[in-house]
This record gives C-alpha cells, structure tokens and sequence, in this order.
C-alpha cells in the first residue's frame, strides 16, 4: 500500500511533459500550450481590435456585423467552437489542416470577440475633444484613431487585456479534446500510462499552468508601468 | 475669408443657429459674445465642420462645406482651432504634440518639424517647457501650447472657442497676451470670448449672439459704448459689473 505522494512519475516523464516527442516526434507539452498561446494572443488582439473598431464604425452594415459576430460567438460554449473549427477548417481547407490550428483559430475567433468590446469600450473612453483636437490639425479620423485615441486607450484596455489572455492561455487546455498534446493532454497520456499517480501528474500540470499565467501577468504589469505617462 | 449665408442648424428640435448671415475678411479679428447656450461656440465649430450646417451656405477659404468635393481635412489643416478645454494629447511631449500633424499632413520631417515646433515654444514663451508632458503644465501653460499646436500648421484662419474660460484668474493674461500678438501679425481669427478688454482693445469687430441668432453687429467701440439691442445691453451689464 502506498502511502503519501511519489513525485518520481513527474522526473522520470519530466521531458515528455515539456516538450512531447519532439525532436523525434511532433512538439507537445509544455513547449505546445505556449505555442498555442502565444500565437492565439497575438492573433486575436489584431481580431479583437480589428473588431473592435468595427463596432465603432460609422458604416452601419460593418457595426452590425461586428454585432452579429460578437453575438454569436458569446452564445456559444468554447468548446463548441472547438468542435466548429475541428470539423468546419478541413471541410473548407480540403482536409489538411494541422490540428493545433484549429486550435489557435477557436481561441482566436473566441478570444477576439471578448477583446472587441474592450477595445469598444477602451476608445470610447477617451474624451471626444482628443479626437476633436486631432481632426481640426488637418489628421484624418483614422490617424486621429491610430496616432491620438488608440495610444491612450490601448494604456486604459492592458488590464482587461490581461484577464482575456490568462483565461485564454488556461483555455489552452481544451485542446486535448481534439487530441492537440498540449500540457493537458499529455498528463492525460502519462496518468493513462502510468495509472496510480493521478494526484501527482495533475498536481504538477496544476502548478505549471499557474507560473505561465503568474509570469504573463507580471510581464504585462511591467509594461503597463513602462507605457505610463506622467500623469 | 469667411461667408455665412443664411445658416441654420438645429440639435433635434433646438435651433441653436437660425439664419445666421455673417462675412469675416482676412486679417480680421472678429469676436463673438453672447450668453451660454446663444450658439456662439456651435457658430465658430461649423466653420471647420466639427458641426456640420443643416441648411444654407459656408464658404471658408473659398470652399463651400456642403460641397462634397470639398476635402475637409485639407480645408481643416489650414484653420487652428484653440478649444476651451485645451486638448493636448497627454500621451505626448509638448514638442510632440506640436510637430505630429506637420509630419503626417505636412509630410516635414521629424528635425524640421521639432525645430518649427522649437520656434514656436519660444513665441509663445514656453521653450524650456519642450520636452515636459501637458500636464506637469499649468492650464495658461497648455493653452499656450495648445495656440503653438494651431500655429505649426501655419493656418490662413485662427479659431478660438472660450480660450480662457477654463484658466484661473491669473493665467487668463499670459493667453491673451499670445492672442493679441497672433491678432497684430495680421492673423484672421475668430474668437469666442467673454474677455470684453480683449475685445475693445484687439478686435476689429464685435458679435453679440442671442438664442441662435445674431442680434448685433459693430465696431467695438460702438458696441460698448452705444449696445442697440436690449439683451446686448443687459448682457453688457451683466459681464462689465456682474454685482449689479
């Protein structure tokens, strides 16, 4: 019988769990889930802000559209989504699609619409006199955006921002229904393999997922200081 | 310079201009007075179009507004507008604030632009205030910068809505000092203000506007001395002696 927790599984596996079968096999694991996140974080700010000023847009069909998308996208559970891109990317890409871009483009798709009503929020915050100020030097209304609004308002979004983006990268974890070996799926593989250990493997998979969002947090609020200006 | 004819607009159902017939010649200082909510502020913004008229007709530089061949923001870039609440971009330096639009309408370059922006700072008393953020500024010290921000677009007409009416007391003269040197360099400008000195003394001609129209028209002089319409007049005697 054993008693209290053996650790040992985690030492043994430790090089499966960061970077799966690669460099013999496809990349998984620790090395994957940060993959995944990265890219859907910097994919879906572009989508979210790009959405985002499409709600804000003057055109009324291109408002709609940002509505209707945000609408839809809300309604539905991400793991839904999940499913959508599983099935609908090879469907319209003609079968070949890698699965950790399905992946990346629910998150996204998910993430972006969540973004979108921050950036909304976020620009229209900033006093209407700065984009006023901006347009009577002559500045076209999207360099007043792009120069005048967006710069502070961007500063204002970064917290919000922060909250999306940790809950994406947790996110990142239900990729494993789709068979993406990312963290989560490969500590499903080794508690398959292994069987008695589940405490430690989740235990351990639980502590990781905590430093990448712990370090992610920090990283933004020393960029949020850095982006200060003096008030 | 500037040709109002027969200008009307109305927010929903209030008629903030009606039939507003008014004609600015270049070089000329026009001030514009009135109580709040007279329509004057809305007059000097339809003239860059931050409002757009409803009906009648607006000719600025020779550009009719309605027209829609008409580029406004080239008409834009050639008229400063000075707002009441200053609007500086707080995310920039002082020297920033002023050079961007030169660089990006004007295409200058960075040193160009930084050094007319240099220039500027020292005309408006404020070049040791070049590389400081708006608001380690006082609000005298932003307006300031706010007139030189106008000035880098080297306008052919200068706009001010209530320039001084969100600054302390004291720092009221140090703007208006700036403005009157604006007005003497032979600068065509329009100014919102309830600084009737400035008026008399700098003007070429003063406004009086009432509930969307314009009541009287007059050399300053005549206008202090001899106010015609009745509101004009009790609006005077509110403004020059206001424990009255």
């Amino acid at each position: 019988m054993q008693t209290g927790l053996d650790f040992t599984v985690i030492w043994t596996n430790i090089t499966y769990f960061f970077i799966g079968r690669f460099p013999h096999g496809a990349l998984g694991g620790i090395a994957l889930t940060l993959y995944l996140a990265v890219i859907s974080c910097i994919l879906s700010f572009i989508g979210g802000l790009f959405l985002g000023l499409m709600g804000i847009s003057h055109n009324k069909i291109i408002r709609y559209l940002s509505t209707a998308i945000l609408n839809i996208i809300r309604g539905m559970p991400l793991l839904m989504v999940i499913f959508w891109m599983y099935f609908l990317l090879p469907a319209m890409m003609g079968g070949n699609v890698n699965e950790s871009w399905t992946v990346i483009m629910a998150l996204t798709l998910f993430t972006s619409a969540y973004m979108s009503q921050i950036v909304k929020a976020g620009v229209e915050g900033i006093p209407r006199g700065q984009t006023e100020a901006a347009l009577s030097t002559g500045l076209h209304p999207w360099q007043a955006m792009i120069y005048i609004v967006l710069p502070q308002g961007l500063r204002n979004m970064i917290p919000s921002f922060v909250n999306q983006f940790v809950s994406m990268i947790k996110d990142t974890s239900l990729a494993f229904i789709v068979g993406v070996s990312e963290l989560t799926h490969v500590a499903t593989q080794i508690n398959n393999r292994t069987i008695i250990y589940p405490t430690e493997i989740f235990f351990f998979i639980a502590v990781i997922y905590f430093i990448i969002c712990y370090a992610f947090t920090s990283l933004s609020r020393w960029l949020e200081k850095r982006l200060a200006w003096r008030r | 310079m500037i040709t109002f004819k027969g200008v009307h607009k109305w927010f929903k159902d209030l008629h903030v201009l009606n039939d507003i017939n008014l004609h600015v010649n270049q070089g000329e200082v026009l001030v514009v007075c009135g109580p709040s909510g007279s329509g004057k502020s809305t007059l000097i913004r339809t003239i860059n179009k931050l409002e757009p008229i409803n009906q009648g007709t607006l000719i600025v530089d020779g550009m009719d507004l309605s027209d829609s061949k008409t580029d406004i923001n080239q008409l834009r870039a050639e008229i400063g507008f000075v707002f009441q609440q200053f609007n500086l971009y707080p995310h920039l330096s002082v020297t920033r604030n002023i050079a961007l639009a030169p660089i990006k309408i004007r295409r200058m370059s960075k040193d160009e632009a930084e050094s007319q922006a240099a220039a500027l700072l020292e005309r408006v008393g404020l070049i040791e205030k070049r590389n400081a953020y708006p608001t380690q500024l006082s609000g005298g010290q932003q307006q300031r910068v706010a007139i030189a921000r106008a000035l880098a677009m080297k306008p052919r007409i200068m706009l001010f809505d209530e320039p001084t009416s969100a600054l302390d007391p004291e720092m009221i003269g140090e703007v208006l000092l700036v403005m009157k040197d604006l007005a003497q360099s032979g600068m065509t400008m329009i100014v919102v203000t309830h600084e009737m000195g400035f008026a008399s003394e700098v003007s070429d001609r003063v406004v009086f506007m009432d509930e969307g129209q314009i009541l009287e028209e007059a050399a300053p002089d005549e206008f202090f001395k001899n106010p015609k319409h009745e509101r004009a007049q009790q609006f005077l005697k509110e403004v020059l002696s206001p424990m009255h």
